[in-house]
């Protein structure tokens, strides 16, 4: 099942839609290895809400794609792991170190906007600001990093 | 111990297999009772026996019966293969140990998920994964 991947800004939105296998895993992680060169992306969100199980392999996967991405130059955050797959990995003594986490789509833009500091970007969540961030990028976020060709 | 219900087998010959093999392991789960996080440490369970098929023995098979012993209720879970075989089955259960490209929790995680764990293996005849959980 292929993964597909959004393009918000200088992010990547990587939301997966059913469960996946092995090879659907290692697939997303080149594509994703690929997109950030692509599309030059600061920040990569995860979306697993869908996964039923995240064992020892999609931990070590999930935690590869995470630290690759940064060698690249791209924060990596997943989002919507469930209660009892978290309880599950907990018991089997699994961890995300290292690797950014968040409760949802929205917090995980959030965390984003944080880490990669954007000048001018929207700050998510102030005083109750609507979560309208997705939309809204900010005007100079091609251009300071453009001028450079793409890969 | 007797089972109760017809065996669902689920033959593993590749990655694929094992997204069946916890999925069907879950449905049989739910339809036996067992609720809250139990369904899904359950599929996490039968992924990592699963998972040692396909990366040590190449091809074998998961077998999912509900079972009773006395008063309670319970799923059997039996991963086999007819590989090489394990040749230190203490080191292998231990935790963060791998002979392999795994990250060693495989089967020690497995344990823990589960309440009971057998585990029986001859060299170059296989290994037998037996494991069961009982609704709470």
């Amino acid at each position: 099942m292929h993964v597909p991947i959004l393009k918000q800004g200088d992010y990547l939105i990587a939301t997966i839609q059913s469960v996946l296998s092995d090879a659907d895993l290692l697939q997303l992680r080149d594509d994703l290895a690929d997109r950030v060169g692509q599309f030059r992306s600061r920040g990569v969100i995860i979306d697993v809400t869908v996964l039923d199980v995240i064992d020892s392999f999609a931990t070590r996967t999930l935690r590869g794609v995470a630290h690759m991405l940064k060698l690249r130059g791209a924060n990596t955050v997943i989002v919507g792991i469930q209660p009892d797959v978290a309880f599950a990995m907990v018991q089997l003594g699994l961890t995300l170190e290292g690797v950014g986490t968040a409760l949802d789509l929205e917090e995980g833009l959030a965390f984003l906007n944080a880490k990669t500091k954007r000048a001018g970007g929207v700050v998510a969540r102030t005083g109750g600001t609507a979560p309208s961030s997705l939309s809204k990028s900010p005007p100079d976020a091609r251009t300071r990093r453009g001028n450079r060709p793409l890969q | 111990m007797s089972t109760f219900n017809e065996e669902i087998c689920v033959p593993i010959r590749s990655d694929a297999d094992i997204v069946v093999a916890r999925q069907k392991g879950r449905a049989l789960a739910v339809q036996l009772g067992f609720s809250g996080s139990d369904p899904t440490v359950i599929a996490a369970a039968i992924s990592e026996v699963a998972r040692n098929i396909v990366n040590h023995a190449k091809q074998g098979e998961i077998v999912l019966t509900g079972v009773h012993e006395s008063s309670r209720l319970g799923i059997q879970v039996v991963a086999r293969d007819e590989g090489p075989g394990i040749a230190n089955i203490e080191q292998a259960m231990q935790y963060g140990y791998s002979s392999g490209k795994g990250m060693g929790v495989g089967l020690p995680g497995a344990k823990w998920l589960m309440d009971d764990f057998d585990i029986k293996s001859q060299i170059g005849k296989g290994t037998r994964v037996t494991m069961q959980k009982w609704v709470r």
